[in-house]
């Protein structure tokens, strides 16, 4: 328990430095707001009161101080090309993409950690063979393209899954609709994180298989399935786990692509349309809570192995 | 560990170039060839008869991929896609390279600086670090993008920016290993100043490590340039690279869809070849990373027999009979005799110790009769191991599996490793007791408590709810030895088991030892290289010596009078208590390679009584006295006879 505390309180400096470096980007944007707002023939005067409404004759720390305040309320201001409340657009976009990135980063650590754990027990045979080519393309695979290639086979050519979207235009809505939706966009997701953890599965169980107490598990007569799903596995998962939380990143990041390629209204198509749209405080709204969100997986990550390894609480 | 090192022993004379060796990695190869050939493509681009890449001919539109005059097809305006895609790769390639180059140069900086100053600068840095990678790599490059606005330029230093860490991270880990080593200090203190210290003295031996890192984010880089291309955030019409090519050929997907998947075919090329080429540069700077390539040793000692010796005579009171066993390693052409041929055997109570050197060989040994040498680069090429009524080294999996833990039980050196640090020490004994005997959860943990009060654990019920990383190095010691009990083997293996422990607890491990050995009689099998614990515990020894045993008998009988020149130089080497003025110089010289075993004695090298004789033919292991049946044996052709015991070796 006390442990669980100092991992919390450890994530506080980590979120806190998350704003500084957003709100700091935001300030480096070249431009006046006032003049963007008013429009390039307001008077000086116009423009003078104008960023005395806005705070922005304060210093800069004092405008930080303020912005988090409101940040910490829920105010993340208005998006001027939706007109509304960014807070609203930003989680009903949320949910959509932690549904994604979430199925994602379930297929990829099963699949990977089942793949690589075979790729290590059948080393060098035609299974390991076959794994670690297709890891390399899997890594290698721009995700964008792939999921370009499968709306191609499997919503063109099969016509087994939507193309795009998160639910059916007409009476969709349902969990099993949302499910065929889900598929071809979660698994295009799943494709490189599923390749660097089978990587550093095998790695770390052929490490884990050469140990002292590996062979203390087989002196004591156990059955070889038993030495390596438990003695060896085991192991093997407490450094293949932090790099799954890492992979959270690279999932919640990758997303943006996926979304645009299959239309999945999440926050990383809102962000790609903000960026365009020039709705800067969408951006950042959108940025600041999959940050946010990200620095809870890698706690979940890490509290996940504390919970394997006794030797990481002391 | 005699395993260990011999492999160590590995001579690494005719290594091959970095080149050949690069070139010898299939794969890497492969890499290398696509490779060249996209970036000479994109490089001749400007000289190959190539249609303009950005003169629309709305007549020629849509046209499919091997259309006359089009070899790729054309675009929706109607451009030459094959000439789209070259002078695409040309911008993809710099793009990437480019960003590659940016983020490794600040990131080495950071990395440097912060390893070589240390201290609160090193942090400070690191901090920085902390949070830039506290952000999802892609959405923080968005984010800048965001800032910059859309542009190939922008996107190329936002790709940049998140990739910095990477270098950070490695170069400075490298620099701080390096900035307190000894070359460093003394350029310190010739006055060099830091500047030229790190540019050159630590620039030079951190480099691997920088192409490393370079070449396995290369293809992140040029992914994710094209990736915020094809969002529309990179290159911007009319300049094209491959991701805005395949963004605008999305719009065309089901129409025509070899407009966007010519592009991501060619992303996806080249990324891969650099992949390759990635992990092959690795694998020829950095060995050790190469951890995928070492083999996992199977469940049991590879057996692959040349010589079978004959079914020794029934011996109701004998346990175990060795006889002529052979095991070697074999790396490469290599083979390393680590085993050659040793003998012995055990009575029921008996304990045998086996001394040596590191790299004698005795762990080899004892680690071959329950097959549990790794292999590969392990195996079995000769002999026999007798238990139990059967050989060992014929048995089924099955059966080796039954005995092993159950009638054939280990200790091993170090307990802190040979536990498994995961599972609490109580959990490894119930699995240690049902892997062979059918009781209950329940009742196989009170079987556990009951063996943990066995060696002296206090308070065995809380115990064994411990992790072997809350206990101390005794008893975590005890835990093995308890673990060795649970199934009343009749033969205790224990590899240097007080090794790793300090003198007193030494001393209790040993008493215990001793103590179960005449409570239940069972027979040990004692490896050690420590003649004070020998006398201690065995009745008998033998002195093992480039894998063989070189002499034999009774302890009291060796230690008071060796025969082998070794035997006593070894003996020599023990301290003892009130005699300060003893010689305890080491034994001059190293054990020959078991490799490149010489002819005859293999001790003749190091040996003051060698003569010519000593170095050619085999010297047998012969009884010391003709007719006398006390087990004493010796391999030498001058043993040091009773006569000259004069001389005070002690």
């Amino acid at each position: 328990m006390l442990y669980v505390a100092k991992r919390l309180l450890a994530m506080i400096p980590i979120l806190l430095g998350l704003t500084v470096v957003v709100f700091g980007m935001m300030a480096l944007i070249p431009g006046d707001p006032a003049t963007a707002i008013l429009g390039s023939y307001a008077t000086p005067e116009n423009v003078e009161r104008l960023n005395r409404q806005l705070g922005l004759d304060r210093p800069l720390w004092e405008q930080y101080l303020v912005w988090l305040g409101n940040i910490l309320e829920g105010d993340f201001g208005r998006s001027y090309s939706l007109n509304r409340p960014v807070i609203d657009e930003v989680l009903e976009r949320f949910s959509a993409t932690l549904l994604l990135a979430g199925a994602a980063l379930l297929l990829c650590s099963v699949l990977g950690l089942l793949a690589g754990a075979v790729s290590a027990v059948r080393q060098f045979g035609w299974a390991d063979r076959t794994i670690t080519f297709l890891v390399l393309i899997g890594i290698s695979l721009p995700s964008f393209w792939l999921g370009l290639l499968l709306i191609l086979l499997f919503a063109v050519e099969l016509q087994w899954l939507p193309a795009s979207g998160m639910v059916a235009i007409y009476g969709g809505g349902g969990p099993l609709d949302i499910l065929t939706h889900l598929i071809l966009p979660a698994c295009t997701l799943a494709v490189v994180a599923t390749g660097v953890i089978a990587r550093l599965t095998r790695a770390s169980m052929l490490e884990v298989l050469r140990q002292d107490y590996i062979r203390t598990a087989r002196a004591k007569g156990l059955s070889e399935r038993r030495v390596i799903y438990r003695h060896a596995f085991t192991a093997a998962l407490v450094t293949v786990i932090p790099v799954i939380g890492i992979q959270a990143g690279f999932v919640l990041g990758g997303a943006v692509y996926i979304e645009t390629v299959f239309q999945w209204p999440g926050i990383g198509a809102m962000l790609v349309k903000a960026i365009s749209t020039r709705d800067l405080l969408l951006v950042q709204g959108g940025v600041l809570v999959v940050a946010a969100s990200y620095v809870l997986f890698n706690l979940a990550a890490d509290l996940l192995q504390s919970a394997l390894d006794p030797r990481l609480k002391g | 560990m005699s395993a260990r090192a011999a492999r160590r022993d590995r001579p690494d004379q005719g290594r091959p170039s970095p080149w050949a060796l690069l070139l010898n990695n299939r794969l890497a190869a492969a890499g290398l060839v696509i490779l060249s050939a996209v970036v000479l493509l994109a490089l001749a681009a400007p000289l190959l008869p190539l249609q303009p890449p950005d003169v629309t001919e709305p007549a020629e539109r849509l046209k499919r991929p091997l259309a006359e005059g089009h070899l790729l097809g054309t675009d929706d305006l109607g451009r030459d896609l094959l000439s789209r895609l070259l002078w695409g790769t040309r911008v993809s390639l710099a793009v990437g390279l480019s960003a590659t180059l940016i983020a490794a140069f600040f990131g080495s900086l950071i990395g440097l600086v912060a390893g070589y100053a240390g201290g609160r600068t090193d942090s400070l840095l690191m901090r920085g670090i902390d949070l830039v990678m506290a952000f999802p790599y892609i959405l923080l490059a968005l984010a800048i993008v965001a800032v910059l606005g859309p542009g190939l330029l922008n996107a190329l230093y936002a790709i940049a920016v998140v990739n910095i860490p990477f270098f950070a991270r490695n170069i400075r880990g490298v620099t701080l290993g390096l900035a307190r080593r000894e070359f460093v200090d003394a350029a310190r203190l010739s006055g060099k100043s830091h500047l030229l210290i790190v540019v050159t003295e630590i620039l030079p031996n951190v480099l691997p490590v920088i192409v490393i890192t370079m070449s396995t984010t290369l293809g992140w880089m040029i992914l994710e340039t094209a990736g915020l291309s094809f969002l529309g955030l990179g290159a911007q019409p009319p300049q094209a690279d491959l991701g805005s090519m395949l963004g605008e050929g999305r719009k065309l997907l089901f129409t025509a869809p070899h407009v966007s998947v010519i592009p991501g075919l060619m992303i996806f090329l080249v990324v891969m070849s650099i992949n390759l080429l990635g992990d092959g540069i690795r694998d020829v700077l950095d060995p050790r990373l190469k951890s995928g390539a070492l083999a996992r040793p199977s469940a049991r000692t590879e057996v692959r027999r040349e010589r079978v010796p004959p079914e020794p005579e029934a011996d109701p009171g004998r346990v175990v009979s060795v006889a002529g066993l052979e095991t070697q390693f074999r790396i490469g052409r290599e083979v390393y005799r680590a085993v050659g041929g040793v003998d012995f055997r055990l009575a029921s109570g008996e304990c045998l110790g086996l001394v040596g050197e590191s790299g004698s060989g005795k762990s080899v040994t004892a680690l071959s009769l329950a097959g549990l040498v790794p292999s590969p680069p392990g195996r079995i090429v000769g002999g026999r191991v007798d238990f139990e009524g059967r050989d060992l080294l014929a048995a089924s999996d099955a059966e080796i599996r039954s005995l092993r833990g159950g009638k054939l039980a280990h200790v091993f050196q170090d307990p802190l490793a040979t536990l498994h640090p995961l599972f609490t020490v109580g959990d490894q004994l119930v699995e240690a007791i049902r892997a062979h005997q059918p009781l209950s959860r329940a009742e196989a943990r009170e079987r556990a408590h009951a063996l943990l009060g066995q060696v002296r654990i206090p308070n065995p019920a809380a115990r064994a709810e411990a992790y072997p990383h809350e206990l101390s190095g005794g008893m975590r010691q005890r835990v093995s030895i308890a673990m060795a009990l649970a199934n009343d083997a009749s033969l205790l293996i224990a590899d240097e088991p007080t090794t790793a422990l300090d003198v007193t607890v030494q001393a209790q491990v040993l008493k215990l030892l001793d103590g179960l050995r005449a409570e239940r009689d069972t027979a040990v099998l004692f490896i050690t290289h420590d003649f004070g614990v020998v006398s201690e515990l065995c009745d008998r020894i033998a002195v093992m010596y480039a894998g063989r045993i070189v002499e034999t008998g009774e302890t009291q009988a060796v230690m008071a009078a060796p025969a082998h020149p070794y035997t006593r130089m070894l003996i020599d080497c023990v301290p003892v208590l009130g005699q300060p003025g003893r010689r305890l110089d080491a034994i001059p010289g190293l054990p020959p390679p078991v490799n490149r075993l010489p002819e005859g004695c293999a001790f003749a090298e190091r040996c003051p009584r060698a003569q010519d004789d000593c170095r050619a033919g085999e010297v047998p292991l012969e009884p010391l006295a003709a007719g006398v049946a006390d087990g004493r044996a010796v391999r030498c052709l001058h043993p040091i006879v009773e006569d000259e015991k004069k001389e005070p070796a002690e």
